[in-house]
Order: structure tokens, then sequence, then C-alpha cells
């Protein structure tokens, strides 16, 4: 037998399909053979093509080990658990997938670990926030490896216009876990002669990231909260751990409708303050009071898709180079009960009663509406529909929510004294009421339900626990049956 | 078009004696059957051996060439009956297909020519999908071997060995009368390697030889009383002459080394794991040199019991690697073991699982077992990995299943049915094969069962009968030419069936890699294209017949309402139709891109989502499950749940803005038109409409403002 210096390394690429996997293997190989390698390739494409997850595979050794021992290698065509000496993972969660696998440890695998996220279909069709734990994976990956680079190579990529297989190309380069100079990994972008220039942009990048730990920023996933200073007008009145949700409250209310709308906003949350409200309750109701009280009418929306700073998001997040013209055109479907929600409040409920007027004005609400607001019709209409903020406070919707938020908040400060625990589950129900339509009807019923079992009284048959469980069981799936077996469970 | 292009590949076909040729398994395999003066090249395409088609599609001028004729078979039953050249005339022909459902669907031709026996060598290429990225039942192509006596090739996999495994194949075949199958595992056919090319060879007889002076034989025609000669001669003459050429040619190969009183059997496809698997175990190294006799069946069937009993005669135990079940090759080998009176125990599936992949793992147990129970010393060798996965960190990945791509024209359906199921209830729901399969997966979960390929109206046939709600059948176009139009439609209008079948037409075989069809619409090429399905469907007897647009959802919903309503009786069929558009990408790219280029006025098309008016339900994705339309954190911090998003992946489909409208979900989708190369015209109108809408924006910027203060 030769030496164990005479082993193959091997390398286990985790992508998604269609991620450059393929690509990434094909320049690997010829990286090692222009340094006097011999190299072997494979992978499993099939289905896992279309989407899925696929791992690449590639082993290579020195000509001169294989003339040492005078016969051809035998070269594995899939990883083995703790015999994998690099790993490049093309997303966050796929780098965990190989850690579960076995794929890195600690005596021999550098791992290449992108930490952009691509959400797998379960996680993206939740009713809420079904994301995994990102800091799981990054505390395995630490704990697991043996070195790691591990930064957001998309993002990188992005900047660099380049696809994330260059940008991890180069991360291995910066790693120094392959015996290659820099310079033989841009000769093989080079020669594969796609893309070149966006390529070796990306490989940099790479190299930059992988040669400074973690060099470019790490990517949080949360958005940085603006910092809001509290106005010193209400702060007083209130705990400080609950200053920047009121601040942001307050923001959005007066932007929403005006400062008197604001001022009520703060009046709700002082009367819960003065009946006994813990900071923690408080935060929580200052959350989705602000949420529900700007909630999103007819007018909202029209406001919100006139802004120019909506204007500015499109035109950075489309790419629309400078100067270049774009339109957008919006797909609404307004429907009979949004109409009637404009109306004033007694004309409203009674056309939402009549059938006839339903029949009357149905072709008008049957379908779906293209609104182009990047030219002036279209953009005239919802600039004057949101000018029908003024008359809001008169208007059908506008009392629809404003009784259901006053009963919500009723029932919030009956329990805060009782049972601070409950308070807080309660306060935190609003959270299922989204959307439009249908998806609103749905959540509000369920909302309601979950009301209905709190009950009117300070003393509610339901506690703390079982509240949140029935909160989570509304958001669990859309035909509502772990909601249903929730609701059985109670009785 | 097929998805992957080895236009630049093909040129190594040319290489020549003294040369090194490097490339992929497929690659390696066609050169191969070049250098073994094939004369005709048949196959139908699927995962694993779709490049080979491909690769034999785009070396059209190198056989050319040779003189070599290649056709895409409508079915692998049409490939493997092409194989009927090599009876009466000395042609080397060579088919291939996935196996074993293209082995399935083959089985009828392979019987029959088995029978009929060969002159000309005949190679059955099967790709085995079988393990980890396998999209089929998990069963083995060897039951076929023995059944239909057709000898298995199983070789190391390494490019060498698959390259010299071709020319024996046609050698055994010959020297054997017997059709030949070459079993290449699904990481062999995708692997990168390299080998020592020889010259190309013009078939030394052609098919226009064959042609022009026509030569039959009764006796090699499937009927009595030949067929009971056949039979006969397959036992007498065909099986031992097989076995005489394997031995004689040392197909099968004894590696490892010393000669202790155990030994390992493996299949050649089998061995790099096992070398691997003892090289972690500190039994072997890297380049074979294991510590233990290694027996390499290169080939798996028939047996050589010469060689069997040589390698077992002075050995105590013998491990058999052998992956998939039943487990024919220990049955076989016991059998022989006994027969032969060699004392020489036999392991095998009590060490090691009796289904699933013989992955490093699995092997490495089963060989801790095996040693441990007859060559314990040997377990002291230091082992390389000390790592298990049982020590390597629990983490909760969510699955990852495949799924439709960006822009595919087969979501749209799904949704349709999804919105429909919401008024009518569910359906049963009959599949196919093809990416349409992915619609039993989330978001949608919709199917109920799936029968093979262009089987989907077959498997509804039983549901002919006096009912409320009819059964939709979905078939894509390529399981309606592969067979659908007959098992599946015409089965129907036979016996008056009252159901819906859709017929996805995405323009290709797009499941398999975009290969062209009878009904695709391209232009000029190699074959005759354009062949309408619903001239197809009518002229078999269909009355109730519609074609939609399938992004056009509310057509889409319309007509599958009005099928399933409908008071006529009889078949109904939808043809819904919608580019592939990972193909039409490739198609339309360069060509949108050289306009671009060329200054001509361009519309780019994309969709995006209003984080402020989501409010992060995500109905849209449940409803549409495109890869573009995902989520992210939220920007608005009073908020909790991830808001949907648009990346730039987005081809502009336009199906989630039509999901928005069908179902009535919520005003966030905008179609964003993105103008590249504007006229003066659009310019002047783009600079007037911007200036009155930012004034206006600006002067509802300062009343917003005033407001706050």
């Amino acid at each position: 037998m030769t030496g164990a210096a005479d082993r193959p390394i091997s390398i286990a690429i985790a992508a998604l399909g269609g991620q450059g996997g393929g690509v990434l293997a094909q320049w690997l190989t010829d990286l090692a053979e222009a340094n006097g390698c011999v190299a072997q390739s494979t992978s499993v494409p099939g289905v896992a093509q279309r989407t899925g997850a696929t791992i690449y595979y590639v082993e290579l050794l020195p000509e001169q080990a294989i003339q040492r021992a005078g016969r051809s290698p035998v070269l594995a065509l899939m990883p083995a658990q703790g015999n994998v000496d690099i790993c490049i993972a093309s997303e966050l969660i796929e780098g965990g997938r190989a850690i579960a696998r076995g794929f890195v440890t600690p005596d021999r695998t550098t791992l290449i670990l992108s930490e952009n996220r691509i959400y797998a279909i379960s996680e993206k069709e939740a009713l809420g926030d079904g994301r995994a734990d990102p800091d799981s994976v990054r505390a395995a990956a630490q704990r697991a490896s043996r070195n790691l680079v591990m930064f957001d190579m998309q993002k990188a990529a992005d900047e660099a216009g380049s696809a994330i297989s260059a940008v991890l190309f180069g991360a291995l380069a910066g790693s120094g876990a392959l015996p290659f100079r820099p310079e033989s990994y841009r000769d093989t972008i080079r020669r594969a002669g796609r893309a070149v220039e966006a390529n070796l942009r990306g490989l940099d990048r790479g190299l930059e990231g992988a040669c400074g730990g973690r060099g470019i920023e790490s990517a949080a996933e949360t958005a940085a909260p603006a910092s809001v200073a509290p106005p010193a007008v209400w702060a007083a009145d209130f705990p400080g751990s609950t200053h920047d949700m009121i601040a942001r409250g307050v923001e959005r209310l007066c932007e929403y409708q005006d400062r008197a709308y604001a001022e009520l906003y703060l009046q709700r949350l002082q009367q819960l303050l003065a009946a006994g409200c813990s900071p923690e309750v408080l935060r929580e109701t200052a959350r989705h009071l602000a949420l529900w009280m700007s909630f999103e009418d007819v007018i909202r929306v029209a406001d919100l898709k006139v802004r120019g700073e909506r204007f500015a998001q499109i035109r950075e997040e489309v790419r629309a180079a400078p100067g270049q013209l774009w339109y957008a055109a919006e797909y609404m479907h307004p429907r009979y009960e949004e109409f009637c929600g404009l109306l004033p409040a007694y004309l409203g409920s009674a056309l939402l009663r009549s059938k006839f007027f339903k029949r009357l004005l149905s072709p008008i609400f049957s379908r779906g509406r293209i609104l182009q607001t990047g030219k002036l019709g279209g953009f005239l209409l919802l600039y004057l529909l949101a000018g029908l903020r003024r008359w809001r406070r008169g208007m059908l919707r506008y009392r629809q929510e404003n009784a259901l938020i006053e009963d919500w908040l009723a029932r919030v400060q009956e329990c805060v004294g009782a049972d601070s625990g409950l308070a807080l589950e309660i306060a935190r129900c609003p959270r299922l009421i989204k959307g439009y339509g249908d998806t609103h009807a749905r959540g509000l019923a369920r909302f309601l339900q979950i009301m209905e079992r709190v009950g009117a009284q300070a003393h509610s048959p339901l506690d703390a626990r079982s509240a949140r469980a029935l909160r989570e069981a509304a958001l669990a799936d859309e035909d509502g049956s772990a909601f249903a077996e929730a609701l059985r469970g109670l009785n | 078009m097929a998805e992957r292009s080895f236009e630049h590949e093909v040129r190594k076909l040319r290489l020549g004696a003294g040369e090194v040729f490097r490339g992929e398994g497929v690659l390696a395999v066609t050169k191969a059957l070049l250098q073994s003066g094939v004369a005709y090249v048949g196959g139908y395409q699927g995962a694993p051996i779709s490049h080979l088609m491909d690769v034999l599609c785009d070396a059209r001028e190198v056989l050319d060439e040779l003189g070599v004729h290649f056709e895409s078979s409508a079915s692998e039953a049409a490939a493997a009956a092409m194989l009927a050249a090599s009876v009466n005339y000395p042609l080397r022909g060579a088919v291939t297909w996935k196996s074993t459902v293209g082995t399935n669907v083959a089985s009828d031709a392979l019987a029959n020519v088995a029978s009929s026996g060969v002159r000309g060598g005949a190679l059955i290429i099967v790709g085995e999908d079988y393990g980890e990225g396998s999209s089929i039942m998990q069963e083995r192509s060897h039951a076929f071997a023995m059944k239909s006596q057709i000898w298995l090739l199983d070789p190391r996999p390494n490019t060498e060995s698959i390259v010299a495994a071709v020319a024996h194949g046609f050698e055994l075949s010959e020297a054997s009368n017997t059709p030949v199958m070459l079993e290449l595992r699904i990481r062999a056919c995708h692997l990168y390697g390299r080998f020592a090319a020889g010259d190309n060879r013009r078939p030394a007889f052609s098919l226009r030889q064959a042609m022009e002076n026509p030569q039959r034989d009764t006796e090699r025609i499937v009927l009595p009383p030949a067929s009971f000669l056949h039979e006969r001669e397959k036992i007498s003459a065909r099986w031992p002459a097989a076995v005489k050429f394997i031995e004689d040619n040392a197909l099968n190969e004894f590696l490892g080394g010393g000669d202790g009183e155990i030994g390992l059997i493996v299949q050649g496809g089998l061995y790099n794991t096992l070398i691997r698997a003892l090289e972690l175990m500190g039994l072997s190294d890297s380049f074979g040199g294991a510590r233990l006799p290694i027996y390499v069946l290169n080939v798996t069937y028939p047996l050589v019991p010469g060689e069997v009993e040589r390698f077992c005669r002075d050995k105590k135990a013998v491990l058999l690697l052998e992956e998939g079940q039943p487990a024919f090759l220990e049955q076989a080998i016991d059998s022989l073991l006994r027969k032969a009176g060699l004392p020489a125990r036999l392991l095998g599936k009590e060490l090691l699982p009796l289904a699933g992949e013989y992955t490093h793992e699995v092997v490495k147990e089963g060989l801790r077992a095996f040693l441990g129970a007859h060559a314990p010393h040997l377990l002291d060798a230091a082992p390389l990995s000390v790592r298990s996965a049982e020590e390597a960190p629990s983490l909760n990945a969510p699955a990852r299943p495949p799924g439709f791509c960006t822009g595919c024209p087969e979501r749209p359906l799904f949704t349709a049915i999804r919105l429909l199921e919401r008024e009518m209830g569910s359906f049963h729901v009959s599949c196919d094969i093809g990416c349409h399969l992915f619609s039993i997966l989330p978001p949608f979960n919709i199917g109920n069962t799936t029968m093979g390929y262009g089987l989907g109206w077959a498997g509804a046939a039983a549901f002919n009968t006096d009912s409320d709600k009819r059964t939709i059948s979905i078939m894509g176009d390529g399981g309606f030419w592969h067979n659908g139009l007959t098992s599946g439609v015409g089965n129907a209008v036979f016996n008056r069936n009252d159901n819906v079948l859709v017929v996805i037409d995405n323009n290709y075989s797009a499941a398999t890699g975009g290969q062209d069809l009878l009904s695709s619409r391209a232009r000029g090429g190699i074959r005759s294209l354009g062949h309408s399905i619903e001239a197809a469907v009518r002229g078999i007897g269909v009355r109730w017949l519609r074609t939609v647009n399938i992004f056009d959802l509310k057509r889409v919903l319309a007509a599958l309402r009005k099928a399933l309503t409908t008071e006529e009786s009889g078949p109904k069929v939808i043809v819904a139709r919608g580019e592939c558009q990972l193909n039409r990408q490739r198609r339309m790219g360069p060509l949108l891109a050289k306009q671009q280029k060329s200054g001509a006025r361009i519309v780019r098309q994309r969709f995006f989502v209003d984080s402020e008016t989501c409010t992060g339900d995500h109905a849209c994705i449940r409803l549409s499950g495109c890869p573009s339309l995902t989520i992210r954190p939220n920007p608005n911090p009073l908020k909790e749940d991830p808001v949907a998003y648009v990346d730039n992946t987005c081809v502009g489909c336009g199906h989630c803005g039509e999901v928005a409208h069908a179902a009535v979900l919520c005003p966030s989708f905008t179609r964003v038109d993105l103008i590249f190369n504007p006229g003066l015209f659009d310019r002047a109108v783009g600079r007037f409409r911007g200036a009155l809408i930012g004034r206006l924006q600006k002067r509802a910027e300062r009343r917003r403002a005033a407001r706050a203060a």
C-alpha cells in the first residue's frame, strides 16, 4: 500500500438545481487538470435538477502520486461521511443539510458556506413565519468544520454581476484548501470563456471574502430597525421598553391618517396602562394596535401605490438603469364589499345588505383590473382615491374596523389585571387578520372565534397556553383543520 | 432543442488512437460505440441517459461521416424493436433508455429479439435510475436479463472500464448470438473522466447493403416451431458460448490481494464504493490495493461457474455485495457453491440491507459485520475516518423537493385545479410521468396515482361509471406521443369514457431535458415536427376538444369547469399550451439580447410585490409555487411575518398576477414593463408623465410631512 499522503482530495458541492453547481464542478476539474492532477467528477442530476437539493462530487489526485503508485486510482462517486476535505454549499440550509449528512467534520473539512437563503416551499407557504432557524446552521458550521469561510456569496455575486458559482470558486481559492494559486483559478474562468469579466469580478469578491475571514459583512436577516427618537410629549407617559414600538405606531398613524388619529392611538394605550398593563403586554398591544388602526382599505392601498418612495423602490428592485423608462401595472381586484366600505356608514351598510344593488353593480366587480400607475389615467385615479382619506372616519369600513378594535382592546384590558400572560396572547391575536377578500375573512373569522372563547368577563375560561395554542393552530393551515382540531380539544 | 448542448464536446468524438479523451460518461460511451463500428443507434431519453441521446443528436455530423444511422425513437419499445436489424445481418446496433421503466416498455421487443438471437452485435445501454436522486420505482434490470436470456454487463465505474465494456459487449453479443445489456448507474453516466482513445470505425456491413440484399431465415422468427428451438438454443448453445467468452477474455476481474480464508464478490458498478469503504477502514489504499481478495463481476449475468468455484475453493467465508432486491446473484452463487460441494459460506443480504442504495456507510457496516465474524484481526487496521454520522450535529433542514421552474407553463393548470376545488370540492386526479408530476408535492398537493409514461388517462379508466363528479387525468405532450394517444385517448373513445383529460403541450419532452417531439413547433432540423396534438385527438374520435393558452388562468378555469360540468357525454380533452420556460429562455434569450444590442425597442416584463400592502399570508405562494416568488424579512419593524417578494430570476410570465386576480388575493402584485431603446415618442411621453407624476408625489409627500409634524 502507498502512503496516506497519496490520497485523493475530495470535494462535495451542495447546491440547488439550476444554481450552477455543475459549472463549478467543471471549473474544479479544469483547475485540477491544469495543475497536474487527475480529476473525476460526478453528480446525480435527475429530477433534483428542477430546483431540488443536489450534490456534485469531485475527487482529484496529483499525477505524481499516480506515477508513484504505478496504477490508476480508484476514485469514489459519492462523498463518504467523515471523508470530505472541502464542502462547498451555495445556500445556508443546504450547508446545514451537508453538515447533518456527515460531509463536514472538524478533523478535515474546509467548509465554504454561502449565508444566503433560498427558502424551501415549506418555509414559503406557511400562513405566518415558517422560516428555518439560520443561527443553528451558523453555529453548527462553526463547530463541525476545520476551516470555515462563511458570508453571503449571493449578495457578493449580485454586486459583481456574476453567478454565485464564481464567488464560491473565489472563496475556495482564498481559503487555501487546495494547493493552487489564485491566478490559476482565474485562468480556469478565462478558459471556460463564458461571462469571463463578470465571473472574474465574482471570483475576486469570493477571494476577498475568504481572505478577510468574514470579509463581507454577514447578512443580517432582519431589517435594521429605524432609529426613532421618542418625542418628549408622550414618552414620559410610557415605560422605556415600549418607546420604539409606540414611536413607530405614532409615525405610521400620522402618515396613515393624521395627528389626531395618532393621539387616539396614544389615548388607547394610556388607558391600558392605567388598567395596570405590564410593559410587555403594552409593547405587543402597541404593535398590533398600530397595524390594525392602519388597516388596508382602498384609500390606504391607493395611497401606498402612488408614493414616490415606492416608485424609487421598484426602480431599484427591478434594476432599472438610470434614466430608463419603465411603467408599473397594478393587479387590482376591487370587490363590492370594498366599494361599500368607502361609502358613508349608513349608506354603505344599506348597500352591503342590498341584493339588488349587489347584482346591479356586480359586472363592475366581477373581474380583476390592471391599472397603469406609471401613466396618467391610472395614477390620477389612485391619487384621487388616496385623497378620500380626510373622509375616512365617516366610512363604513372605518366603523367596522373601529368596533372590532375597541372590542379587542376591551378584552386585553379585562385581562391585564387578572392574567397578564393571557392578556399578552390576546394582544397578539390580531396577527391572524391578514390580507384581503377571502384571506381576510378567513383570518378574521378565526380571530373572532378565539375572542369568543376568551369571553368578555374578567376571568376567562381560557388560559394563556391554550390561547397561544389556538393562535398557532389558526396559522397552521389554510383549510382550518388544525384550528378546528384545537377548538375541539378545548371542549 | 435540448436543454444541454454538446456541440463543443462532440468534437472529441473525432479523436483517434494515441490521443486522450476527457469528458462525461455518456460522451465516452458514444465514442466507444463509434470505435466499435456500430451501424445504427436508437433510444428514448430519460435520466440518466438523456445526455446520451443529446450527444448523439448533436453528433449528427460525425455519425453521418461514418455512415451511422441514429434516430430518436418514439418509445423504448420502438428503440428495442430497432435491434431486429441485427437478427439477419452482421450489423452492430445499440439502443439506450432509462431503466427499469424504459426496459418495462421495451420488454415485448426485447423478449422477441432475445428469442430470435442476433447475428450482429446488439447492445442495450440502460441508465440505471436507482438510489439517491432517482425519480422511479426501485427495481432491478437484472430480472429482465434473466427472464429473456440477455447478458448483463455492470462494469467498474471508471471511464476506461465503461469504454472497454462497450467493445466487449458487442463481441460477447456476436460470440453468443445474444443481445447484451450494459448497465450504467446514475453517477457513472455523469462521470467526468478520461481514457486512451482509439480510431473510429465505419461499420463493416452497411444498412444500405442489407436493404438492397435482403436475407431471411424462418428459424430466426418467433413463431412455433422456431420459438421452441430458440428456447433450447439459448440453453444449449448461446449460454455456454457466453460463459466461455467471458472466461476466455477475462471480463470479470480478480483484484485485491492476500490469500486468506475470506474474500469479497462485488458487482462491478459497486467496486469503487467498496474500495473506498475498505480504505476508510484501513484495508486498502486509493489504488485498489486491498488487503483481501476481490472477485469483480463486470458481467453479472450469466455467472461463470468455473470462476466462482476457483475464487471460493479455499475460502471459509465470502461476502457478496449485491445492490437491490431480490438477491438474484446471492441465490445463484449460493446454489452454485452447494452444487459444487464447496464448503465456503456465502454471506450477503443478512449483513447488508436487502433494499436501498449501497453507500459507503452501508458497505462499511456490512464489512464490519462480516470481518467481525470471520476475520476480526483485520478490524484492527487503523481507520482513516473517525467520525460517523451519529456525531454530526442534528439540524432540522427543511426538505427541498423538486418543483416547477420559474415561469413553468404547467403551474397555471394546477393553480386552476386548486381554485376549482374551492368551488367543487376535491377531484380524483390521475397523473402521468413528466414535470407535471410535481403537482403531487407542495404547494399544490394534487394527484392520486401515476401508472407510467403516457398512462395518465388509462390510470383512471376504471372510473368510467355514473357519477356526479368527473375525474381529471393529466398527460404531457411527451407521454401523449409515447403511447398516451392510443392507451389513453383511443381507450377512452372506444370505451365511451365520460371523463376529462388535460394534455399539457409545452412543446418539448421537458422533464428529460427538452428534446423535440412530434408536436414541437420548431422549424427545420433533422426531424419532421409541427404535428398537431389536436388533429391526432380528433382523428382518433374525440368530439369535445378545447385548446387554451395555459397562462390565461381564466380561460383554463373556464375550460376545466365546462369539461367537468357539461351535459355532453363522451371523452373530453383540453389541450393546454405554453412553451417550457427553460427552453423558451434558451431559444429567445440570445435573440432578445441581439435585438437589444442592435437598438430595437424591447419591453421586458417582470413582477414586483409591494411589501407594504403584502400582509404575509402567502396565499399567493400556496397557489403558485414559483421559485422566483419567495419571501423576505418584513421591512416594516411593526410586522413580524415575512412578506412575499419577487426576486431577480423572475421571467415575467405573469402567473402570479393572474392568480392574484383569479383568486381575488390582494393588490400587491405589480407588473413592471422595462423599456429598452425607447423611441423619441417614448421618451417625450415618458418625460411628460414623469414630470407630472413627480410633482403630484412631491405635493403628497409635503402634506404627509405636515400631518406628522
